[in-house]
């Protein structure tokens, strides 16, 4: 079995109100050295794959049908085995 | 003319859609549960707004993988009009029967209120007794209405004449302060390129009798039951 993590954020160029808000608020805090501030999702899967390759292959078909819409977001994943 | 309501687990205007359609119309209309495969009796198909499925993922996500979905886009491939409002809008976005997608409205809060709107194309089955230009008066109530698509996508849609429904102010101006979501270019309609298909923010079915204070939402029922009437007769 693998652990899948996930990170869905809105793709780059397209504005993050959400991100824009979060670092107002920060910089309304005193912490004016952020800069920028993206959110986004994070995703734990776990799946029932016996190698690294076929959970990366699982993770891009779920991603790509479902977890993520290509018009304005991406995503990156790391994987690890998991008992 | 026989209209379709589609329900969603989490749909909450198919109500009113069924009363636009029934009693303000006149025409014969069922509620189809979100799990019937087979919608090819129905002359339009209604998706109406809500929160289908909680909106978990992004709105219209998951209400894109049901059953009426795949008979929704076998029926837009037949030439049947499909009208999605709000919701309606946004899954048939997700579930790529329009081009684009809906993010959050920019200032992240919900609106709910009567906004003004200008007709870009009164050329659809959904619009054409209209004026180009004419400035009608709908409601909105959306989280998500925050229109984008690419460059590309753009340049097509004004190509194709696509771009039916823009927020306006009360003179007809589409600018950024009569803009209450963010969306790209103040868009808040659009038909694919055939015409069949017309995904819009704002709520028609909820401007139908003065006693709800307005009655502008007629012209999109009104307009697809001539126009049907144009053909069938």
């Amino acid at each position: 079995m693998y652990k899948a993590k996930i990170w869905v954020t809105l793709r780059q160029g397209i504005l993050d109100p959400a991100g824009q808000a979060v670092q107002k608020g920060l910089h309304s805090q005193g912490f004016v050295g952020v800069r920028d501030v993206r959110m986004g999702k994070f995703m734990e899967l776990v799946l029932d794959v016996t190698s690294e390759r076929e959970a990366a292959g699982l993770v891009r078909e779920t991603c790509e049908r479902l977890l993520v819409n290509p018009v304005m977001e991406d995503y990156t994943f790391t994987l690890e085995a998991h008992v | 003319m026989r209209f379709g309501v589609v329900v969603f687990p989490g749909s909450n205007c198919d109500i009113d859609c069924y009363h636009a359609a029934k009693a303000i119309l006149g025409q014969p209309t069922d509620y189809v549960w979100h799990e019937t495969s087979d919608l090819s009796s129905y002359d339009c198909i209604v998706l109406p707004g809500g929160f289908s499925y909680g909106d978990y993922l992004r709105p219209g996500a998951i209400a894109r993988f049901a059953p009426a979905m795949q008979a929704v886009a076998e029926a837009a491939g037949r030439g049947q009009l499909v009208l999605g409002i709000c919701n309606g809008f946004q899954i048939l976005l997700e579930a790529g029967l329009l081009p684009g997608a809906m993010r959050r409205n920019d200032h992240l809060q919900f609106r709910c209120e009567t906004r003004h709107l200008r007709l870009e194309n009164n050329t659809t089955p959904f619009t054409h007794l209209g004026e180009r230009g004419q400035i009608l008066r709908l409601p909105i109530a959306h989280a998500d209405g925050n229109y984008y698509i690419d460059e590309l996508g753009l340049a097509e849609l004004k190509r194709n004449n696509q771009i039916v429904l823009r927020y306006c102010d009360a003179e007809g101006q589409p600018t950024a302060s009569a803009n209450p979501n963010g969306a790209l270019e103040n868009i808040a309609g659009i038909v694919n390129r055939r015409g069949n298909v017309f995904g819009l923010m704002p709520h028609p079915e909820r401007a139908l009798e003065k006693i709800t204070g307005g009655t502008d939402g007629q012209l999109v029922w009104t307009s697809i039951l001539k126009w049907w009437e144009g053909n069938h007769a």
